[in-house]
């Protein structure tokens, strides 16, 4: 086939093409993964029995709030690395420094608490179940933003995935929270970012092979 | 071999704007324009990837055709506020390193691409042939999507006289002539992993 026959037939095919289209296609995405996201949290594993004191207690909103704010970061990374030609820099500094904050603070705490505390403010009482359930509960999140994706045009496929693992990681954290038990900085900081990092990592690994058009 | 070149800058500002411009009206449905949009475009690939192809100068057109396939796919992500050069010069990018990397099996592939963005700076109207021939790769459609494409792009009936002719819809036409050429762009990228 010519070159100028092709032109002809992609011009054929030119329909309007809606202002947002793109944007729309993510906001479908999030508005059927993250339900599904709460509904799988709701249904394995259910809200803490004393959430309604809990929603009193500043680290309850910190727990929820911090990674929904991650999440939203990874969101806006993840809109712009699925545009070829636009830069996510930005974005990916905010969720760097974001964390890095969130350190920062987990150890003035750690290091303010007497050593008798210390140590089950790493472990609390959940430690061994809280990534594993964080990354559960993204399960969802993660296969909508992939076939978003797929829709889109991202031309840096592992950031790409990476920004849709953290995005549905941190979205994960942020709905574990309603039945995480957990009040200290410290297991925040290691276990919930470690649930988002291994989310990132997967999305990272898997982008390459599920993302190229 | 006669080319046509246009190299100044200040040109390439005006290619900018011109492009933009007609590929705003192709986004709101105007054929004529997104033709000519098309049209333009193509000649700047050729331009731009025959630079950089220079050691396979036959794979110049396949690549300029996919291009043109993998833009019109994803149009939907350009943004207008966004410089059509950026947008244009990274999937261009994205679709020279898929095929050096699939040239170059599994190594390590060292970037050749600089990151000037001058890819309306040249243009090529000098086609030469595809090596890869389309048209092979759209006997592998299914008849839903192939036969609309036929008869309405290649043999220039209408919509409604290829619809009357198939015994489709009008509607079912339009979307077999869509969904078409999303799978053409698939294969098309596929079709570099076989040899």
């Amino acid at each position: 086939m010519k070159t100028d026959d092709l032109i002809s037939l992609l011009a054929g095919d030119a329909a309007a093409v809606p202002r947002g289209a793109a944007s729309r296609q993510i906001a479908i995405a999030m508005a059927v993964g993250i339900p599904l996201a709460i509904l799988t949290m709701l249904l394995t594993m259910g809200t803490r029995p004393d959430l309604a004191q809990a929603i009193h207690l500043p680290m309850f909103w910190m727990k929820v709030l911090f990674p929904a704010g991650v999440a939203c970061a990874g969101l806006a990374t993840m809109a712009r690395l699925a545009r070829p030609g636009v830069s996510a820099r930005a974005g990916q500094w905010i969720i760097v420094l974001a964390i890095l904050l969130l350190w920062l603070s987990a150890i003035a705490t750690y290091a303010s608490a007497p050593a008798s505390q210390r140590a089950a403010m790493v472990w609390g009482q959940s430690w061994r179940s809280c990534t594993v359930s964080v990354l559960m509960i993204s399960v969802p999140i993660f296969v909508a933003a992939f076939l978003v994706l797929r829709r889109l045009a991202p031309t840096q496929l592992a950031q790409a995935g990476a920004s849709a693992g953290v995005l549905s990681g941190a979205a994960g954290a942020a709905i574990y929270a309603f039945h995480c038990p957990e009040t200290a900085l410290p297991f925040m900081a290691i276990w919930y970012v470690a649930g988002i990092a291994a989310a990132a990592g997967i999305g990272a690994a898997l982008g390459p092979r599920l993302l190229r058009w | 071999m006669p080319r046509t070149n246009e190299a100044t800058s200040s040109g390439a500002a005006g290619v900018e704007a011109e492009l933009h411009a007609l590929f705003q009206r192709g986004l709101n449905g105007e054929h004529a324009a997104y033709q000519a949009f098309l049209q333009k475009l193509s000649a700047h690939l050729r331009a731009f990837l025959h630079r950089r192809l220079f050691g396979w100068p036959d794979e110049v057109e396949d690549l300029v055709q996919e291009c043109l396939l993998a833009m019109h796919n994803k149009r939907h992500t350009y943004q207008s506020e966004q410089p059509l050069t950026a947008w244009v010069h990274a999937i261009a990018r994205y679709k020279l390193i898929d095929l050096l990397r699939s040239k170059s099996g599994r190594e390590a592939l060292h970037d050749p691409l600089d990151d000037d963005l001058a890819i309306f700076a040249e243009s090529s109207t000098d086609a030469s042939d595809a090596r890869r021939d389309l048209t092979g790769l759209l006997e592998t459609l299914p008849d839903r999507q192939r036969l609309p494409i036929e008869h309405v792009k290649l043999r220039g009936l209408s919509v409604t006289e290829a619809a009357v002719l198939l015994g489709m819809s009008e509607s079912a036409v339009k979307v077999g002539i869509h969904r078409g050429l999303k799978t053409l762009g698939k294969r098309v990228r596929l079709s570099y992993e076989d040899r």
